[in-house]
C-alpha cells in the first residue's frame, strides 16, 4: 500500500511538477479552443456551401470530410511534422496539432451540421423562399439555425474527442498536459506525474461534460 | 368580370421527367376574385399553384402576376416579385426557432427591408386581422394547427401580396379548427384579396368562390360559378368526381 501511494501520490514529486502540469494545462486549453473554433467554423462553412448544390465544390467538400474522419489524426500529423520539413515546409508542434486537430473536427462538423440541414423539413425552405428571402437569406436565418440545433448534441461529444486528442501533441513535443506529465515522470522516476495528468484530464472534461449536458437539455423551442 | 386579371397562368406545362403533370393551363385570376380549384389527388393542383411562385419551375409557359412575367428577369426580380404572391401551405411552415410575431416579421425585416418599428406595427396589424395578436410573443409548438395556419396566413399578408395562393389550408387541420381558417379566409375575400384555393371545403367554395375550376390528370376540365360546377356540372370527370366527394 505504501508503495502503491510513493508511486502515484508522492506529493514531494507533485509539488515539484505541478507548475508544470498547471502550463501543459494552459497548453491544453488554448490548442483545445482554438481547435474548436476553427473546426466547427470551417465545418459549419462548408456545410453551408454544400446546400447550394454545386457538383464541383461538393464532389471536394465530401472528399475532404471523408478523408479526414478516416484517417487517423496521429498519422496526419506525424506527416506534417516530421515528413513536411523535408520538402520545405517547417511547422512547430503546436501549428501542426492545430491544423491536423482542426481540420478533422472540421470533418466531422461538416457531416454533422449537414445531416442537421438534411433534416430541416423542405417546407421550411419553400416558406423562406416563397416570402421572398432567397436562397441565402432562407439559410441563414431559417435553416442554419434549425440545423444548428440538431447538430448540437452529436457536435458536443465531438468536441469532447477533440480536446482529448490534443494529447497527440505529446510525440511532437507540444507541452500539453500528457506530454508535461511523460516529462515529468521520466525526470522523477515516480507515476506520480501521469496521476496529475489524470486529475487535470478530468478537471477539464467534468465541467464539460456537465455543461454539455445541460445544454442538451434545453432542446426545444420555446420561451425562455 | 371587369377587373384586370391580378394573376394570369398562360398555356402553362410542366413535366418530371417524362411524366407531363400539367398540360396546356390558361387561368386568369381577376383582381378581388376568388377562384376555388377542385379535383382528384394527383390531378396537379398543387403543382400548379407551386408553378404560381416558381417553387416549382414551370416547363413552359407564362406565369403574369399584375401584368408582370416572373418568368422573365434575373433571379432577384423573382424573389421581389414574390413578395406579391403571398402562399399559405397545408402544413403551415412557421418556423420553430421563432416567436410568432418574428415569423411575421423575418421577410418584411430581411427582404422588404422595412424597420422594425414598421414591420412590427404591420404584424400587429396582420396578426389581428387573423386573430392571433395574443400569442405574438408565444412559438409555433405551443399554438394549435388552426392557430398556426392563422399565423401562416398573417406572415404571408404582412408582405402586402397581390395574390394570395392557398394549398388545402384547412387539410391538416382537426375538423373544430377549420372553421376559424375559413372564416379568416371568408374576411380576406371581404377585404378584396384576389385568392386562388385548393382544398376539399366544399361548402366554403359555394358560399365565397366567384369561380370553381375542376382539374384532372393535369388540364382544367371545367370552369364555372359554384352553381354552375356544383349544380349542373357538364363533364362526365366533373360529375364523377363531384358524386364521389359528396359521397
Ligand atoms: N417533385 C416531383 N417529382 C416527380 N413527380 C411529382 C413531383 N411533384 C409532384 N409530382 C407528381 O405530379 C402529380 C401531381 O401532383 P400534385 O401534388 O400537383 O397533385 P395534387 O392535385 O395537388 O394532389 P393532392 O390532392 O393529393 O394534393 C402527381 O402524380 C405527383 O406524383
Ligand atoms: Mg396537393
Amino acid at each position: 500500500m505504501d508503495r502503491f501511494l510513493q508511486t502515484f501520490f508522492n506529493p514531494v514529486v507533485a509539488a515539484k511538477y505541478a507548475p508544470d502540469i498547471i502550463a501543459g494545462i494552459w497548453v491544453t486549453l488554448e490548442i483545445a479552443a482554438a481547435v474548436i473554433i476553427a473546426g466547427i467554423g470551417l465545418g459549419l462553412l462548408l456545410a453551408c456551401l454544400r446546400a447550394y448544390r454545386i457538383k464541383v465544390l461538393n464532389f471536394f467538400i465530401i472528399c475532404f470530410a471523408d478523408i479526414f474522419r478516416a484517417l487517423p489524426p496521429l498519422v496526419v500529423i506525424l506527416i506534417l511534422y516530421f515528413g513536411f520539413p523535408s520538402i520545405g515546409i517547417r511547422l512547430s508542434g503546436p501549428m501542426v496539432l492545430f491544423i491536423v486537430l482542426s481540420l478533422t473536427l472540421a470533418a466531422f462538423a461538416e457531416e454533422i451540421f449537414w445531416a442537421g440541414f438534411s433534416s430541416v423539413e423542405k417546407g421550411q425552405w419553400e416558406a423562406g423562399i416563397a416570402t421572398g428571402l432567397g436562397f441565402s437569406r432562407t439559410l441563414v436565418y431559417i435553416a442554419l439555425p434549425q440545423a444548428v440545433r440538431l447538430a448540437f448534441p452529436p457536435l458536443v461529444n465531438r468536441v469532447l474527442a477533440i480536446t482529448k486528442m490534443t494529447a497527440l501533441g505529446s510525440p511532437i513535443g507540444v507541452s500539453e498536459i500528457l506530454s508535461s506529465a511523460t516529462t515529468a515522470q521520466s525526470f522523477s522516476g515516480s507515476a506520480t506525474p501521469l496521476t496529475m495528468s489524470v486529475a487535470a484530464y478530468l478537471a477539464i472534461f467534468v465541467p464539460m461534460v456537465i455543461v454539455a449536458r445541460w445544454l442538451e437539455g434545453r432542446t426545444a423551442w420555446k420561451k425562455r | 368580370m371587369a377587373n384586370r386579371p391580378m394573376l394570369e397562368i398562360a398555356a402553362l406545362e410542366k413535366r418530371f421527367g417524362s411524366n407531363t403533370i400539367l398540360k396546356n393551363i390558361d387561368l386568369k385570376v381577376a383582381e378581388g376574385e376568388l377562384v376555388f380549384v377542385i379535383g382528384p389527388s394527383g390531378s396537379g393542383k398543387s403543382t400548379m399553384l407551386r408553378c404560381c411562385n416558381r417553387l416549382e419551375e414551370p416547363t413552359s409557359g407564362d406565369i403574369i402576376v399584375d401584368g408582370r412575367n416572373i418568368m422573365q428577369g434575373t433571379s432577384r426580380d423573382l424573389d421581389r416579385m414574390r413578395l406579391q404572391v403571398g402562399m399559405v401551405f397545408q402544413g403551415f411552415h412557421l418556423y420553430p426557432h421563432m416567436s410568432v410575431l418574428k415569423n411575421v416579421t423575418l421577410a418584411q425585416r430581411k427582404a422588404l427591408k422595412r424597420t422594425k418599428a414598421e414591420a412590427d406595427a404591420r404584424a400587429m396589424d396582420m396578426l389581428e386581422r387573423v386573430g392571433m395578436e395574443h400569442k405574438a410573443d408565444a412559438y409555433p409548438a405551443e399554438l394549435s394547427g388552426g392557430q398556426q395556419q392563422r399565423v401562416a396566413i398573417a406572415r404571408a399578408l404582412a408582405l402586402d401580396p397581390k395574390v394570395m395562393l392557398f394549398d388545402e389550408p384547412t387539410s391538416a387541420l382537426d375538423p373544430e379548427l377549420v372553421g376559424s381558417v375559413l372564416k379568416v379566409m371568408k374576411d380576406l375575400r371581404a377585404k378584396g384579396m384576389t385568392m386562388l384555393v385548393v382544398s376539399h371545403e366544399m361548402g366554403f367554395a359555394r358560399e365565397t368562390a366567384d369561380r370553381v375550376v375542376f382539374m384532372d390528370g393535369g388540364v382544367i376540365v371545367e370552369e364555372g360559378t359554384p352553381e354552375q360546377i356544383f349544380g349542373a356540372p357538364q363533364a362526365e370527370r366533373t360529375k364523377a368526381f363531384l358524386s364521389r366527394v359528396s359521397g
